[in-house]
C-alpha cells in the first residue's frame, strides 16, 4: 500500500477515534444536569475508583519516593548540592510523580475493569435493554463515574504526593543522613503552592480522560468476548500513553 | 396498532431491509418470521429505537417513530416494551433487583409498593421461588421469563420477542408461548415475536409475516399463510412440517 495513503488512513482513524471519545465526553459530562441525580452510583463508583485504589497508589508513591531520593541524592552529591534533596523530591512528586502515577494505577486497576464491565453490558445487550427501559445508557454508566473519578484521582495524588515525600524523608534523612530541618526547609523554599495545584489540575484532566477512554471502549465493544478483551487492552494502553503525552502538554502549559 | 411503510436499512454494501410494509394489529400475536440473517431483529430493533432506518414510517399511537429524538423516543420506549434473545437481565443484581430496576428508575411508589409489584410480576411469570438468584444461576427458559417480568413491569402496550424459544427444548418452549400467550391476555398486550419456528406461529400467532430478502413476501393468518403459494414460503414450511413429522416418526 502507497505509504501516504496508509499515513493518512491511520491518522483519520486516530481523528476519529478522538473526535468520538470527546463527544461521548462531552455528552456524559451534559447529562450532568439532566435529572434523575444518580448520588448513590456516584458515592458507589468513588469507593470502586478511589477507596479501592488506595493501596496500590500508596505503595506505587512511597518506592517511588524512596527511590527519587536515591537517584537524586547520587547525582547531587556530585557537586556538592545534596542539602536540596528534599525540594527535589517534592518538586518531582508534586508536579510529576504524584498525578502520573496515581492516574495509571487508576487506569491498571479501575479503569480496565470499567471497560471489561461495560464491554460485557454491550455485548450481551445489557445496554440495549436500559435504552428499552427508557433510561439513557450514557447518564446511567458514564456520567457518574466520570464526576467519581473527576474528584478521586486529585485526592489520590494529594496522598501520593505526601507518602511519596515521606517516602523520601525516610531515605534521605534516615538513610543517607541528610538533616532533618535542611530537608523540611529546602522543600518549603522550593515548592510554592502552584507546583502542587498543577499537579492537581493534572490529576483532574487525567481522572476525566481515562474514565472517558475506558467507558467509550467498553461502550463501542464488538465481536464478543475477545471483543471486549481487545476493547480493554485498547482502553488501558490508550490512557497511559494519553496520561504521559498529555502529562508533557499539560507541563508545558502550566510552566 | 403498529403500521409500517417502506422500511429501509442498509448497513455498508448490504441492504438488510428493502421496503417493509406491514400492519401489526393491536392485542394480537404476531409472527415476523423468516430464514436466519434476513433482517427479522433488525426490524424489531426499528420498532424500539435501537437502530434508525435509512426511509420508511412506522406509525404507532399517531406518530411516526421514525422522526422521533432520543428524548421523545424515552417516552414512547415506556409503551414498547423488548425481550432480548438471551433476556440481558442485568448480572449484578438479583432477579428481584432486575424486575424493580425499571420501576425504581421511574419511582413507580414507595419501595414497598416496588416490591409488592415485583411480587406479583413474578407470580404472573411463575418465578417468585427465584427471586434472589443471579441471572447465573438461572436456566436459560428461568432468564427469559425473569426478562418478561421485568418488560411487564413499566405496564408497556407492546411487547417485542426476539427468538424467545431459541435454544429451548420443545417442553420449554411451549411453556414460554402459552406464557407469552397468558400474559397477552391478561395486559391486553400487543406481541410481536420474531421466529423460525413455523410450527410455534402456526399454534400461537395470530397473524404471521413473512420477511425474504428484505420485504414482506407473504402476510395473513396461519391457515392463509399455511397455504401460501409463494415458493420461498412453501419451502420454509413444507420443511418445517416435514422435520417435525420426521421427528414423530423416530418417536
Amino acid at each position: 500500500m502507497n505509504p501516504f495513503r496508509a499515513l493518512g488512513r491511520a491518522l483519520l482513524r486516530f481523528l476519529e477515534e478522538a473526535g468520538g471519545i470527546f463527544l461521548f465526553f462531552w455528552k456524559a459530562l451534559l447529562y450532568t444536569f439532566t435529572p434523575p441525580f444518580r448520588v448513590r452510583l456516584f458515592l458507589k463508583h468513588i469507593e470502586f475508583i478511589g477507596v479501592r485504589s488506595w493501596l496500590v497508589v500508596a505503595l506505587t508513591a512511597l518506592f517511588s519516593g524512596m527511590v527519587t531520593a536515591y537517584q537524586v541524592h547520587h547525582a547531587l552529591v556530585k557537586f556538592g548540592g545534596q542539602s536540596v534533596l528534599g525540594g527535589v523530591v517534592a518538586l518531582t512528586l508534586t508536579r510529576e510523580l504524584g498525578p502520573v502515577l496515581s492516574a495509571i494505577m487508576v487506569v491498571a486497576r479501575a479503569g480496565s475493569a470499567i471497560t471489561a464491565e461495560i464491554g460485557s453490558m454491550r455485548i450481551t445487550e445489557q445496554i440495549d435493554a436500559l435504552k428499552i427501559m427508557a433510561v439513557n445508557p450514557i447518564q446511567y454508566l458514564v456520567t457518574p463515574r466520570l464526576w467519581a473519578a473527576m474528584i478521586v484521582v486529585p485526592l489520590l495524588t494529594a496522598m501520593a504526593d505526601l507518602i511519596g515525600i515521606a517516602g523520601g524523608y525516610v531515605i534521605g534523612v534516615l538513610v543517607l543522613g541528610i538533616d532533618h530541618g535542611i530537608f523540611i526547609a529546602r522543600m518549603q523554599d522550593m515548592v510554592e503552592l502552584m507546583d502542587i495545584m498543577s499537579g492537581i489540575y493534572k490529576a483532574i484532566f487525567f481522572g476525566a480522560f481515562t474514565v472517558a477512554v475506558c467507558c467509550y471502549k467498553g461502550y463501542f465493544a464488538r465481536g464478543g468476548a475477545e471483543g471486549v478483551g481487545r476493547a480493554t487492552t485498547e482502553a488501558v494502553v490508550i490512557s497511559s500513553v494519553g496520561i504521559l503525552v498529555s502529562d508533557y502538554i499539560l507541563t508545558t502549559l502550566f510552566f | 396498532m403498529i403500521e409500517i411503510k417502506g422500511l429501509k436499512k442498509t448497513f455498508g454494501d448490504l441492504q438488510v431491509l428493502r421496503g417493509v410494509n406491514l400492519t401489526i394489529p393491536k392485542e394480537s400475536i404476531t409472527f415476523i418470521m423468516g430464514g436466519s440473517g434476513t433482517g427479522k431483529s433488525v426490524l424489531l430493533k426499528h420498532l424500539v429505537g435501537l437502530l434508525k432506518s435509512d426511509e420508511g414510517e412506522i406509525w404507532f399511537d399517531g406518530q411516526d417513530l421514525t422522526k422521533l429524538s432520543e428524548r421523545e423516543w424515552q417516552r414512547v420506549r415506556k409503551k414498547i416494551g423488548m425481550l432480548f434473545q438471551e433476556g440481558a437481565l442485568f448480572d449484578s443484581m438479583t432477579v428481584a433487583e432486575n424486575v424493580a430496576f425499571p420501576l425504581i428508575e421511574h419511582s413507580a411508589g414507595t419501595m414497598r409498593e416496588i416490591q409488592k409489584r415485583v411480587e406479583e410480576l413474578l407470580e404472573a411469570v411463575e418465578l417468585l421461588p427465584a427471586k434472589d438468584k443471579y441471572p447465573s444461576e438461572l436456566s436459560g427458559g428461568m432468564k427469559k421469563r425473569a426478562s418478561l417480568a421485568r418488560t411487564l413491569a413499566l405496564n408497556p402496550q407492546v411487547i417485542l420477542f426476539d427468538e424467545p424459544t431459541t435454544g429451548l427444548d420443545p417442553i420449554l418452549q411451549i411453556t414460554i408461548m402459552d406464557l407469552i400467550k397468558r400474559i397477552k391476555e391478561t395486559y391486553k398486550l400487543t406481541c410481536v415475536v420474531v421466529s423460525h419456528d413455523v410450527i410455534l406461529a402456526l399454534k400461537y400467532a395470530q397473524k404471521i409475516a413473512f420477511l425474504h430478502e428484505g420485504t414482506i413476501i407473504e402476510e395473513g393468518s396461519p391457515e392463509e399463510v399455511k397455504h401460501s403459494s409463494h415458493p420461498f414460503v412453501r419451502r420454509f414450511i413444507d420443511s418445517a412440517l416435514l422435520l417435525e413429522k420426521k421427528e414423530v416418526f423416530y418417536e
